[in-house]
C-alpha cells in the first residue's frame, strides 16, 4: 500500500484546484471537492498505515528521476516509514476536521471557495512535506505551505492586520527558508544527492564541517517554520487569520513540520551534536518564554498561539535530548488537543464576536458542548493524567534526565517549570471564558455551535484522550509504529515521572483557581501588578525587532526610492528634456524665411568650394 | 578677345545675383535677382560655345533652352505670387514664415508618480 | 586687346552697373526698367561672341515677355495702402557678404583658370537662324520636345494656381 503514498499530495491538490475552478459546477460548491479530497487522503493514510507488514515499518521509497541536472541529480518520489505514515494520518485527520468545521464557520463568507482550496492545496503540500523522498521535493511542499499561510492568514484582507500579519508570517519565515535552503545544499552536494534516505545514510561519514554546517543552517528553517526563538514573533500575529487556519497550520501542521524534518533527518543531528546543543537551547528559552507571554494575553487566540510556541519547544526539546519517539509522540497528541482548543475558540469567538477573554465568561452554561471538549483539550495541554499531553511531556522529561549532561538537566528542569506555567495559563484561560458569569455584550444571544462545528470538536477530544490512555498500550502503539532509530533513546514512560508531572501541573490548577475564586471578576494575572507588563508585551521583542531591523530598512527602501527617483528618474527625464532644449535651440534655425536658408545654403556651398579649391591648390 | 573677360563678368552678374535674391523682401523683386543668375550662366554658355568652335554649338543651344526655362519659370513664379498676393494682401517674403518651426506651447513636464 | 575686347568691356560695364542696380533699386518698377537695361546689354555681349540668334531671342522673349511679366506682377501686387516697405530686408549685411564671396570665388578660379584662354570671334561659325535652326532641329530635338512640354506643363500650371472660385 505504500506505493500508492504518492496520491496523499495529489488528491488534495487535485481536489484544490478543482475547487478553485470548478466550483460552480459541482453540486454543494467548493466545500465538496474540499471535503472529498481530505477523506480520500484520510483512507490512503490508514491503509499506507494498515498494510505494513513489518513493524516497526521500514522505509520504502518509490522514486523516479525528474530532472537529472548535472553531477547532482534530483529524484522525485515518496519515502514512507513509520514517522512519515503516522504523521501523514494525523495531518488528514485534523484536516478533514477542520474542512467539515469551517463549511459552518465560514459560512456566508465572500471567499470561502478560494479559502476551501488554499487549505486543500495547504493539505497536499505538508502530506508532500511528510512523505517526500528528496529534499528538494521536501523544499518545494515547504514553500508552499509558506505561501498558503500567507493567503489564509490574509484571508480577511481587507482589514489591515490580516495584510500585516500576513506580509509578517511570510517574511519571517522567509528569513529562516533561507537558511534552510543553504543547510540542504550543504547536505545535499556533502552526500551526493538530495535523496533523503542517502543523505541521512552518509551522515556518519560526511566531513565534520559539513554536517555541522547543514545542520545547523536547517535549524534556521525549523526556527522559523515552527515559531522558534527569536522567529517566533509571527505567529501570535497570524491569529489574524480565521480560526480554522489557525487550527490547521498553526497548531498540527505547518508548525509541526520543522519538528518533522528534524526527526526525518534525524542522523544527520545524530552526526553534529553541536545543532542539536543549539536546538536544546533554543527550545528551552523558547518553552519558558512563551509560556510566560500566554499567562498575561487577553486575546483568546494569542494565549492559544503563545502555547502553541511553547508546545513546539517541548517537541524541539525532546529531539534535543535524543527522545525521538518522545518529541513526535508529543507532536501528535500536541495536534489533537491544539486543534481542539483552536476550533473550541473558533466556536467561542463565532457565537460571541470577540476575541478578548475580559468580555467572555460564564459560557459553560449556554454551550455545553464547546465547554466540555475545551476542558479536555485544557487539560490535555496542562498535563492532567490520564489525558493525552500528560503522558507525552513526560516522556520528553524522561529523555532529558536520562540523557543528562548540562542540557539534559537544563532541559528537564525549565520544562517542569514549564508545565506549571502551562497549568497555570491554561486555567486562566478556561476560568476566564467559561466559568464566573458573562462579562460581554448583553445583546449577544449565547447559544451552542451547530453539530457540523462540535462534531470535529468531539472527534478531536477523543483523540486527545485515547492517545494519552493506558500508558503501556500508548507507548507500546507509538513504539510499534515508529521504532527506535539508533542513537535515540527509547521511549519511557515511568510512574513516578508521570505523577511529578501531573502534581506540578495540579499546583499550578490550584493556585490560579484559589486567586480565581478569591475574585472572579478579576484577571488573576493582576495578582502580579507591574511585572506583567514585559510578559504582556513578550519580553518586547516585537519592539526589538521594530527598531533594529524594520525601521532601518524602511529607511533604506526610502532612500532606495529617492536614489531613484531624484537620481535615476531625473537623469532619464533629464535627458529628454536636455534633447528637448538642444532641439529648441536648433528649432531657430528654421524661422521659415526663404531667405534665411537661401543664405546657409550658398555659405555652406562657398565654404564647400573654398576648401575644395584650397585642397586642390596645395 | 579674352575668355576670361566674359567669365568675369558672367561671375560679377551672378554675385549681384546671389545679393538680390538674399537681400530683397518683394517677391517679384527677387525674382528679378533670379534671372539675373540665369543670365550669367547663359553667358557662360555663349562663352564657352565661341571658345570652343562647336560644330554642333551645343551652348547657344542650351542657351535658348535656358530662355525657354526661364521664361516658364518666370510665369509660373508670378502666378504663385499672384496667389500669395490674393490670401495674405501682401507679396513681403518677410512674412511668408508659415513653415517656421515655432516653439511648441509649453506644457508642464508630467511628473512620473 | 583687340576691338572686341573693347566694345565687349564697356558692353559689360554698363550690364554691371544695371544688374547693381536691379538690386539695390529701392522701387520695383525702377528694378524692372534697369533690368531691362541690362538685357539690353547682355544681347549685346552676346553678338560680340557671334551668337546672333540666342541674342535676338533675348531681346525679344526676356526683355520683351518676362520683363513685362515682371511688371505686370509687380502693378497687380502692389499693396493699395500702407506705406511702402523698405524693399530689403534686414538680411542686407550677410546677403552682401554672400555675393561678395560668390563672386569672389568664382572670379578666381575663372581667372586662374582660363587666363590665356582666346576667343576667336573672326573665325568662328557665326550662329545665326540657319546654324542654330540645324542645331536644335537636328542634334537637340529631343530636348526641344521636352522643352515644349515644359512649356505646356508651365502654362497650365500658371492657370490652375491663378483661378479664382470655382472648381
Amino acid at each position: 500500500m505504500s506505493d500508492w503514498a504518492w496520491l496523499l499530495p495529489t488528491l488534495p491538490a487535485a481536489a484544490a484546484v478543482i475547487g478553485l475552478f470548478a466550483w460552480r459546477l459541482i453540486p454543494g460548491g467548493p466545500a465538496t471537492p474540499a471535503i472529498l479530497g481530505t477523506t480520500a487522503s484520510v483512507v490512503v493514510a490508514v491503509g499506507v498505515l494498515a498494510s505494513a507488514e513489518h513493524h516497526p515499518l521500514q522505509a520504502t521509497s518509490h522514486t523516479t528521476s525528474w530532472t537529472p541536472t548535472g553531477t547532482v541529480s534530483l529524484h522525485v518520489g515518496t519515502r514512507v516509514d513509520g514517522l512519515a505514515a503516522v504523521v501523514a494520518l494525523m495531518v488528514a485527520i485534523v484536516a478533514l476536521a477542520v474542512q467539515v468545521y469551517s463549511t459552518s464557520y465560514m459560512a456566508g463568507d465572500p471567499r470561502y471557495a478560494s479559502y476551501a482550496a488554499e487549505i486543500s492545496l495547504f493539505t497536499a503540500a505538508m502530506l508532500l512535506v511528510v512523505v517526500a523522498s528528496d529534499l528538494f521535493e521536501l523544499l518545494i511542499g515547504w514553500e508552499v505551505m509558506g505561501l498558503c499561510s500567507y493567503l489564509l492568514v490574509g484571508h480577511y484582507w481587507q482589514t489591515e492586520g490580516a495584510r500585516a500579519a500576513a506580509v509578517k508570517a511570510l517574511i519571517t519565515t522567509r528569513i529562516g527558508d533561507t537558511a534552510f535552503l543553504f543547510g540542504i545544499f550543504a547536505l545535499g552536494l556533502g552526500a551526493g544527492s538530495f535523496d533523503i534516505g542517502r543523505v541521512t545514510a552518509a551522515a556518519p561519514m560526511l566531513p565534520h564541517a559539513t554536517v555541522v554546517a547543514g545542520a545547523v543552517l536547517l535549524l534556521g528553517g525549523v526556527v522559523g517554520k515552527s515559531a522558534q526563538f527569536p522567529l517566533h514573533v509571527w505567529l501570535p500575529d497570524a491569529m489574524a487569520g480565521p480560526t480554522p487556519v489557525s487550527a490547521l497550520i498553526h497548531a498540527a501542521t505547518m508548525v509541526a513540520a520543522g519538528i518533522y524534518v528534524v526527526a526525518r533527518v534525524y542522523p544527520v543531528f545524530l552526526a553534529a551534536p553541536i545543532a542539536l546543543t543549539v536546538l536544546g537551547i533554543i527550545a528551552c528559552i523558547t518553552m519558558l518564554g512563551a509560556a510566560l507571554a500566554a499567562l498575561a494575553e487577553d486575546d483568546l487566540k494569542r494565549v492559544l498561539a503563545w502555547s502553541t510556541v511553547s508546545q513546539l519547544a517541548y517537541m524541539a526539546a525532546g529531539l534535543a535530548v535524543r527522545g525521538w519517539s518522545a518529541g513526535i509522540w508529543h507532536l501528535l497528541t500536541h495536534a489533537a488537543f491544539k486543534a481542539l482548543l483552536f476550533l473550541a475558540a473558533g466556536s467561542v469567538l463565532r457565537t460571541l464576536g470577540t476575541n478578548l477573554m475580559s468580555e467572555m465568561g460564564g459560557l459553560w452554561r449556554r454551550m455545553p458542548v464547546t465547554f466540555v471538549t475545551a476542558v479536555v483539550g485544557a487539560a490535555a495541554l496542562a498535563g492532567v493524567p490520564p489525558f493525552a499531553g500528560a503522558f507525552s511531556k513526560d516522556a520528553v522529561l524522561a529523555a532529558a534526565r536520562e540523557h543528562g549532561g548540562g542540557l539534559g538537566d537544563a532541559v528537564y528542569v525549565v520544562g517542569l517549570v514549564t508545565v506549571f506555567v502551562t497549568g497555570a495559563y491554561v486555567t486562566r484561560l478556561v476560568v476566564r471564558t467559561f466559568l464566573g458569569s458573562y462579562r460581554g455584550d448583553p445583546a449577544v444571544r449565547l447559544h451552542e455551535s451547530p453539530v457540523v462545528m462540535t462534531g470535529p470538536l468531539v472527534v478531536l477530544a477523543t483523540f486527545a484522550v485515547l492517545l494519552g490512555a493506558p500508558v503501556l498500550p500508548a507507548s507500546y502503539g507509538v513504539q510499534r509504529w515508529l521504532g527506535t532509530p539508533a542513537g535515540t533513546l527509547a521511549l519511557h514512560v515511568g510512574v513516578t515521572g508521570v505523577l511529578v508531572t501531573a502534581l506540578t501541573s495540579i499546583a499550578a490548577i490550584a493556585l490560579v483557581a484559589w486567586l480565581w475564586a478569591r475574585r472572579p471578576a478579576a484577571d488573576p494575572i493582576e495578582v502580579l501588578g507591574r511585572a506583567a507588563v514585559p510578559l504582556r508585551r513578550a519580553f518586547f521583542v516585537d519592539e526589538v525587532y521594530d527598531t533594529v531591523v524594520v525601521r532601518p530598512v524602511r529607511a533604506l527602501a526610502r532612500a532606495t526610492l529617492g536614489v531613484d527617483r531624484h537620481g535615476i528618474d531625473a537623469t532619464a527625464v533629464g535627458s529628454g528634456r536636455a534633447a528637448v532644449l538642444l532641439g529648441g535651440g536648433l528649432r531657430r534655425l528654421q524661422t521659415g524665411n526663404v531667405q534665411t536658408y537661401l543664405s546657409v545654403l550658398v555659405a555652406g556651398v562657398l565654404i564647400v568650394v573654398l576648401s575644395v579649391s584650397v585642397a586642390v591648390a596645395t | 578677345m579674352h575668355l576670361s573677360i566674359a567669365l568675369v563678368l558672367s561671375a560679377l552678374l551672378f554675385g549681384a545675383g546671389v545679393y538680390g535674391v538674399l537681400v530683397r523682401r518683394n517677391a517679384v523683386a527677387l525674382l528679378m535677382a533670379v534671372e539675373l543668375m540665369l543670365n550669367a550662366a547663359n553667358l557662360d554658355l555663349i562663352a564657352f560655345d565661341a571658345w570652343f568652335k562647336d560644330r554642333l554649338h551645343a551652348g547657344q543651344t542650351f542657351a535658348l533652352f535656358v530662355v525657354v526655362i526661364a521664361a516658364a519659370e518666370v510665369g509660373v513664379g508670378l502666378a504663385i505670387v499672384l496667389a500669395l498676393f490674393r490670401l495674405r494682401d501682401s507679396v513681403s517674403v518677410d512674412e511668408a514664415t508659415a513653415l517656421a518651426d515655432r516653439d511648441p506651447v509649453r506644457r508642464p513636464v508630467e511628473q512620473t508618480r | 586687346m583687340t576691338g572686341a575686347d573693347v566694345v565687349f568691356g564697356l558692353l559689360g560695364i554698363v550690364c554691371l552697373a544695371a544688374a547693381l542696380l536691379v538690386v539695390t533699386a529701392r522701387n520695383v518698377i525702377h528694378a524692372a526698367l534697369w533690368l531691362v537695361v541690362c538685357f539690353g546689354a547682355l544681347a549685346g555681349c552676346y553678338l560680340v561672341l557671334t551668337a546672333e540668334f540666342v541674342a535676338w531671342v533675348q531681346v525679344l522673349i526676356y526683355i520683351g515677355a518676362v520683363v513685362v511679366l515682371m511688371l505686370f506682377g509687380a502693378m497687380l501686387t502692389r499693396a493699395p495702402i500702407g506705406r511702402p516697405q523698405s524693399l530689403d530686408s534686414t538680411n542686407r549685411p550677410v546677403a552682401a557678404l554672400a555675393g561678395v564671396a560668390t563672386a569672389g570665388v568664382l572670379v578666381t578660379l575663372v581667372v586662374s583658370a582660363f587666363k590665356g584662354a582666346y576667343v576667336d570671334v573672326h573665325h568662328t561659325q557665326i550662329g545665326d537662324g540657319h546654324v542654330l535652326g540645324t542645331a536644335v532641329f537636328r542634334y537637340f530635338v529631343l530636348a526641344f520636345e521636352v522643352a515644349s512640354v515644359l512649356l505646356l506643363a508651365a502654362l497650365v500650371g500658371a492657370i490652375v494656381l491663378t483661378r479664382q472660385g470655382r472648381d
